[in-house]
């Protein structure tokens, strides 16, 4: 039921992508290892196959230096598109009117693509395509029905029926292929997170940091408790008088008082 | 330090308010975990403070730039995640321990007499609280805040006579946007803020007044030793403090662990459709509120009226202020109250239900479990006097058990 209601939230979500949204297919999951090197691996694919339509505005082309990219690598694998700033976020090769008139709409900007989708979302969606005539780019998805994207991989991936008929293979296994599309996958993922593996890499000092500090805490804490608790049995009459006691003396210590 | 505290006692009652507040301030021996909640509050209303700050002065209000101007502190700001993160997920996390704190006043009644007041102006922190999430999240102008914004100021519609005029007036113009996030801005940041701040010194002032209640629900000061301090009382400082200390040290280790390997609590602290621009031509098939605020929600949702839904939505977030007065019973806590004690918890499933459901597409099945709930809800308020009179009690010990 709650997988359900996700579902409905997505397909409401579609609607902000530009198409009535329906569900069928039930969601695929991307087997990937959620990495530096399948990130820069995905942004390699998306440059040669999706940089074309569509930006990655907000994520500026230098940041894949923190990858361990180099600027030279940036510049020849990854700023395809004409125009392209590396201190500037990713920008497509298709002007914004030519979309319209090709497509009707312009290709989203695919920034935060995985947070609002999903992984799974976008990782099924890119591998549902199927050959329609009916429509006007003679390709339909099963998650996004009458989506005006083409199936731009199909030439990797093959060419199938709605029922899943091949019409013409891939050029690649299927295995290879889907590791390929999980790793375009895994480049949204981080396009769309990009702190995280930042995060992952300092989470670990700080929550040390924190387990020990609080260790530290709660032997402070016991120590200045064995007043109220005492060396004797809680609840024994007259250990509040203890804890007056104590306290004298820890002021009695302090002097300064 | 004595130099200077004479110097600065003489000016200011430094000495005095510690001796008042801390170190002569008796609190009952016996808390338990969930007197943490208080002070974890306050540190994180304070950690808001300071990041809320920082966001500010990367943030620009205007329904051009707002949703890039956050994403601009996501990607590109130094750091500026970890302040977002921070702000945001610190949102649920108060909530989490707001409804620890009162979930802890209901279980032990510690709103009774001669705590009534530190309740009414606890609960008012909680309904501002409400409103400062509410202003906070439509700021960063996602979807979801527009659409939010459109609903929440499309509820003061139903005011009679005047609710249209103050619907045009809470954005700023006939529809959200620009003038709205200025003035919702302004509200989170200054005026709300400032209200919010002010109750917190109110309430501690109050709870230091009448003393805290501890889980017996018994009162510490009817027993005295010859000193004139409560037998079963302990100075807040050291042993609370250094006790609050340790209580920090958990939290924020929960704290850290949520904002550095799961920020967006999949999709609960931070919601998918806040990561699309807002856009007015693309409305959200179901626009659910943040999950602290989806038990009002759908309790409006379970009256097809939008008049009645309203008035029902109000009435349970009313209803609370009367409790120490719906309360007759001569028993406080609820571990002598078995029959109150059940009640509680039925409360809590059905406030936690409500929140879920509250978080669904508004499809005709849920329609039983939001009226079921908001019964439930509703019912427990006013059931109260009439069963709290004549329910079974316990025998009440004479002093605090440890």
């Amino acid at each position: 039921m709650m997988r359900k209601a996700r579902l409905g939230a997505l397909a409401g979500a579609l609607g902000l992508l530009g198409m009535a949204p329906a569900f069928a297919t039930p969601l695929a999951t991307p087997s990937y290892t959620f990495n530096k090197s399948t990130v820069i691996a995905g942004a390699r694919l998306f440059a040669d196959h999706c940089s074309a339509c569509h930006a990655v505005s907000n994520l500026r082309y230098d940041r894949l230096e923190s990858l361990g990219m180099t600027k030279a690598e940036i510049k020849k694998d990854i700023m395809l598109p004409g125009g392209a700033n590396i201190l500037k976020g990713m920008r497509p090769t298709m002007t914004q009117a030519d979309a319209k008139k090709w497509f009707g709409l312009p290709p989203p900007n695919l920034s935060h693509i995985v947070r609002a989708m999903g992984a799974r979302w976008v990782y099924t969606y890119l591998t549902s395509f199927y050959w329609d005539p009916k429509r006007p780019s003679g390709w339909n998805n099963h998650v996004f029905p009458n989506v005006a994207m083409p199936n731009i991989l199909a030439p990797w991936g093959g060419t199938y029926t709605k029922t899943g008929k091949v019409l013409q293979p891939g050029r690649e296994t299927p295995a290879a292929y889907h590791k390929e599309v999980a790793e375009i996958v895994a480049f949204l993922r981080y396009a769309s997170d990009p702190s995280v593996f930042e995060r992952r890499e300092l989470g670990r000092y700080v929550l040390g940091v924190m387990v020990l500090l609080t260790v530290l805490a709660y032997l402070l804490k016991k120590e200045y408790w064995k007043d109220v608790h005492g060396p004797e049995k809680p609840g024994e009459e007259g250990h509040s008088q203890d804890v007056g006691a104590s306290k004298k003396r820890r002021e009695g210590r302090s002097g300064t008082r | 330090m004595s130099k200077f505290g004479d110097w600065l006692n003489e000016r200011f009652p430094a000495r005095e308010m510690m001796r008042e507040h801390m170190t002569e301030y008796f609190a009952p021996k016996n808390f338990n975990i969930l007197y943490y909640t208080g002070s974890l509050l306050l540190l994180m209303i304070v950690l808001q403070l300071v990041s809320g700050f920082l966001l500010m002065a990367h943030y620009v209000p205007t329904s051009q730039d707002a949703f890039n101007s956050v994403q601009g502190i996501m990607y590109d700001t130094k750091w500026g995640w970890l302040i977002r993160y921070m702000h945001v997920d610190g949102v649920s996390l108060i909530f989490i321990l707001l409804y620890l704190h009162m979930g802890r006043g209901l279980l032990y009644g510690s709103y009774r007499k001669p705590r009534e007041l530190l309740w009414i102006i606890g609960y008012l922190l909680y309904i501002m609280m409400m409103g400062e999430a509410f202003f906070g999240y439509v700021l960063p102008f996602g979807n979801l805040s527009y659409w939010a914004g459109q609903v929440i100021t499309s509820i003061i519609h139903a005011v009679p006579w005047i609710g249209p005029g103050l619907t045009t007036l809470a954005r700023g113009g006939p529809g959200v946007g620009t003038a709205t996030l200025e003035r919702f801005l302004a509200l989170h940041a200054v005026l709300w803020f400032l209200i919010i701040a002010a109750l917190i010194v109110l309430h501690i002032l109050a709870l230091h007044q009448v003393g805290s209640n501890n889980p017996d629900g018994i009162e510490i000061k009817d027993h005295k030793g010859p000193d004139g301090h409560p037998l079963d009382g302990i100075p807040f400082h050291p042993y609370y403090t250094v006790k609050d200390i340790f209580g920090v040290g958990v939290w924020l280790t929960l704290f850290a662990a949520i904002i550095f390997y799961a920020p967006t609590m999949h999709g609960v602290f931070l919601e998918r459709t806040t990561f699309f621009r807002a856009n007015p031509m693309v409305a959200l098939p179901d626009v659910t509120p943040p999950w602290y605020l989806a038990p009002y929600y759908a309790m409006l949702r379970a009256i097809p009226n939008k008049y009645f839904g309203i008035a029902l939505m109000i009435l349970a977030i009313v209803l609370p202020f009367f409790l120490p007065w719906l309360d007759r019973n001569p028993v406080r806590s609820s571990r002598y109250r078995p029959v109150y004690r059940a009640m509680i918890i039925l409360l809590a499933i059905t406030f936690f239900t409500l929140a879920w459901v509250g978080e669904q597409p508004p499809l005709p099945k849920y329609f039983f479990i939001e009226r079921l709930g908001a019964a439930i809800y509703v019912g427990f308020y006013l059931l109260l006097p009439i069963i709290s009179s004549f329910e079974p009690t316990r025998t009440v010990p004479e002093r605090v058990r440890s």
